[in-house]
């Protein structure tokens, strides 16, 4: 079709256009090639299991404190960004200092690639691990030193988010707390070089009497966390360019020291970076000429076709023959991963999952697999005294997904007429049984692991209900769009609720609730599968599913967020504001 | 340095110049960053190009005011760049997304046209000439500033996908509307883009803009 556009007058423009008002695209024919065309690059091929599992240890307390000292208002003076002041500063009292420096680094993913520039938290892939413990409260300084001119995707201000402490929103990291030394974001007052975050590690039911003695209610322990950017329309990009870390969390149940003669410690295996070791598997894209790649032009949100464990592609890891704890987080951008451990011959193994998002599950579960929607977590133990030294085992990721929309279904574990899997999936870290354990493994996975607090309906004050759904090309919750200056739920301190999200049209949506753990009351009506009964901060929404869930507002008042975890609809504002009010 | 004054500008209306003087002094420190940005783009070094110059198709396109531009070399090379797509007969969401805008123009004050850009393209070039479009600026009242884009169809649809206007399911990409409802926002000198809702509050886009 041919139309000369310059003798078009508006009245015969008008015309035409009405008689195409269902607006279909005239050139679309000529053009669906063009979708094609933009496929992903062809990275190098890598070679599997050449490197080593980085293994983080602990952070290291900052030598001597902090200076300037941490104080409650923002230090504006000292080169502070333009906070909130911290809540409760008398009650939490930081006993320790840490400092964490947001940094351009060097980083090899892989031998066979190119070493590269990468945003790292202190320079590291992932960031260094937090180990932190109930009763004592910390404080971090996060400073900001990337490049203001960097060039490529993301964007160098930040805001952290701690996924899911149970704390004061200003250390939250909101998507609009972010900050350089020349910008900030529309929830702070000012620029700076670094933000304090007070970190409480306080249990929910810090204010209920009846949890006085604990200083809150233990049955609502968190664990395993990971923290991430959340800068406001780059998240996606941040958190991919590197940007991610973990932080544990302990008390007297989970201790973290598996000779604990303390009758309530559950002595799961212990010694982080030893043996309890955080997994951040990401999948990743890389060029043809092997530089990491992502296109903050493509509103569609990607995959990778390359799967790294803490940073490595393929990793392997030595294990002694004895039990292991592996804290398995998703950190990718839009992928799901069905993992198994498996043989060389591909045969399941089964090990004991004892966490989902974090939280230890009332009792332990017997399974040969693990499922995690992005930013999901699940703990699980495996022994290797079960198999000889020289054995290989394997995670195998077997969800088969073509695009960002989300996985494809049920494809793992189907076998053709020969008796083989027809989707085998794909090795993605390699456990190397190496040696005899220096010492008898004093480990053990008890029978009981952590109550579940009590779901009391009477205290639901208000329900609320959540669809996330997609009109003329927008993300949007309820039809409507992110505010930074609205909170769209303003849930009243003290009080539960229950939150309903649907989900629609063809696409998976993590739906990510910050600041207290909820529980699903049903999934489409019936109770959800038995490793999403326990407390949970990340429900998968499958295309059309509603899930039901019980959530409390305790403790902390201010800005918080809900919003799909798929980053790039996060970054799409497929997100709400809620405070909790007084 | 006091940017207050000058980021706020003395005629706009009191709150919006209140929430701009909130954004505070850094505010013009990318604007000094990224002006110096396309002040080096239009200087001799301009002929090498800026990180997009591959990707970006560079056809020539037709304003509303009928001058030539090309898209690369004289609409995104070095600059803060906002495009949204629209067409002049839309009914639907264009209507409430141009008023929106008209609002963003306006936050973003004399940065407009110095170093920042607005752009909307019509996904009906077949009929959007330039003067259905110079018609769809009075219809509004739409300031100078911000410049309205037709051109050959084929260009058209290959910049639209390059700027991410476009969904992977072909039947839901051949509805015109499901492109109305976002902006893109870059800065194509430090490669940095984001997509927001069109409808998105002025100030939230503005924002976005300046503090990129």
């Amino acid at each position: 079709m041919s139309v000369n556009l310059t003798k078009i007058t508006r009245r015969q423009s008008l015309q035409i256009g009405a008689a195409t008002t269902v607006a279909v695209l005239l050139t679309v024919k000529e053009t669906t090639t063009l979708a094609q065309a933009e496929a992903l690059p062809l990275a190098p091929a890598t070679t599997p299991f050449m490197e080593p599992l980085p293994v983080i240890v602990p952070k290291a307390e900052a030598i001597g404190g902090l200076f300037p000292a941490p104080i409650q208002n923002a230090n504006v003076a000292g080169g502070e960004c333009g906070r909130l002041p911290h809540q409760r500063w008398n009650d939490f009292l930081p006993q320790k200092f840490y400092t964490l420096k947001v940094r351009e680094t060097m980083h090899s993913y892989h031998p066979e690639l190119p070493t590269q520039k990468a945003w790292g938290y202190d320079g590291l892939l992932p960031g260094p691990t937090f180990v932190a413990r109930y009763g004592v409260p910390i404080v971090v300084r996060i400073s900001n030193e990337l490049p203001a001119n960097s060039i490529g995707f993301g964007s160098p201000e930040i805001s952290t988010h701690l996924h899911n402490l149970h704390n004061g929103s200003e250390g939250d990291g909101f998507a609009d707390d972010y900050y350089s030394p020349t910008k900030f974001g529309a929830t702070l007052t000012g620029p700076g070089a670094f933000k304090d975050h007070l970190y409480a590690n306080v249990y929910a039911g810090y204010d209920d009497p009846r949890y006085r003695a604990t200083k809150g209610d233990p049955r609502e322990a968190l664990g395993t966390l990971w923290y991430h950017d959340h800068r406001v329309d780059f998240t996606s990009s941040n958190v991919y360019r590197g940007l991610s870390g973990f932080y544990l969390l302990f008390d007297e149940i989970d201790s973290g020291n598996e000779l604990d003669t303390n009758p309530k410690a559950l002595r799961l295996p212990s010694g982080v970076g030893k043996y309890d070791i955080p997994l951040n598997f990401q999948d990743k894209q890389f060029d043809a000429s092997g530089y990491l790649y992502f296109d903050p032009l493509d509103a569609k949100g990607m995959l990778g076709d390359k799967f790294c464990v803490n940073g490595k592609i393929q990793p392997f890891f030595k294990v002694e023959r004895r039990k292991y704890r592996f804290r398995m987080l998703d950190g990718s951008t839009a992928r799901f991963f069905e993992f198994y451990l498996t043989d060389s011959k591909g045969v399941n193994q089964s090990f004991t999952y004892i966490a989902n998002d974090g939280n230890l599950l009332p009792e332990p579960l017997t399974t040969s697999k693990v499922y995690l929607g992005v930013a999901e977590r699940g703990d699980i133990v495996i022994d290797f005294a079960k198999y000889p030294i020289g054995t290989k085992l394997y995670i195998v990721n077997r969800l088969i997904q073509i695009d960002s929309r989300g996985p494809e279904g049920e494809s793992a574990n189907k076998r053709g007429p020969d008796g083989l899997l027809l989707a085998p999936g794909t090795q993605i870290l390699r456990f190397d049984v190496d040696s005899e354990p220096a010492m008898p493994d004093m480990s053990q996975v008890p029978a009981k692991l952590r109550a579940l607090p009590p779901i009391n309906l009477t205290e639901v004050v208000k329900t609320r209900t959540f669809k996330f759904n997609k009109t003329s090309g927008v993300w949007a919750v309820n039809g409507l769009l992110y505010d930074v200056n609205v909170a769209t739920a303003t849930p009243k301190r003290g009080t539960a609720e229950i939150w309903i999200f649907q989900g629609s049209g063809n696409w998976h949506h993590p739906i990510h609730v910050h600041f207290e753990e909820g529980r699903i009351l049903s999934r489409n009506g019936y109770p959800p599968p038995v490793h999403e009964m326990g407390r949970k901060d990340v429900y998968v929404l499958a295309p059309g599913d509603e899930v039901k869930v019980f959530i409390r507002f305790r403790d902390f008042s201010g800005k918080y967020m809900m919003h799909c975890h798929n980053q790039t609809h996060e970054d799409h504002a497929m997100m709400i504001r809620y405070d909790i009010i007084d | 340095m006091n940017s207050q004054n000058s980021t706020a500008g003395t005629d706009l209306p009191s709150a919006r110049r209140n929430w701009l003087q909130r954004m505070g002094s850094a505010a013009l420190a990318p604007a000094l960053a990224s002006s110096t940005l396309a002040n080096a783009a239009s200087g001799p070094e301009a002929a090498k190009g800026g990180p997009r110059v591959n990707y970006f198709p560079n056809p020539v396109l037709t304003t509303q005011d009928g001058k030539k531009l090309r898209f690369y070399d004289d609409v995104v090379r070095g600059r803060t760049v906002v495009f949204n797509m629209m067409y002049s007969v839309c009914t639907g969401i264009c209507p409430s997304n141009t008023v929106n805008l008209m609002e963003v123009q306006e936050a973003l004050g004399d940065r407009l046209g110095k170093d920042v850009f607005m752009y909307s393209l019509t996904l009906q070039p077949e009929f959007d000439s330039p003067e259905a479009l110079k018609d769809y600026v009075k219809r509004y009242s739409i300031k100078p500033g911000w410049t309205f884009l037709t051109g050959q169809p084929k260009d058209i649809e290959a910049i639209r996908r390059k700027l991410g206007f476009y969904n992977t399911d072909a039947t839901i990409d051949a509805d015109l509307t499901s492109h109305t409802g976002m902006v893109r926002i870059g800065n194509e000198g430090l490669d940095r883009w984001l997509m927001m809702p069109a409808l998105s509050s002025p100030r939230q886009i503005a924002r976005a803009i300046l503090q990129l």
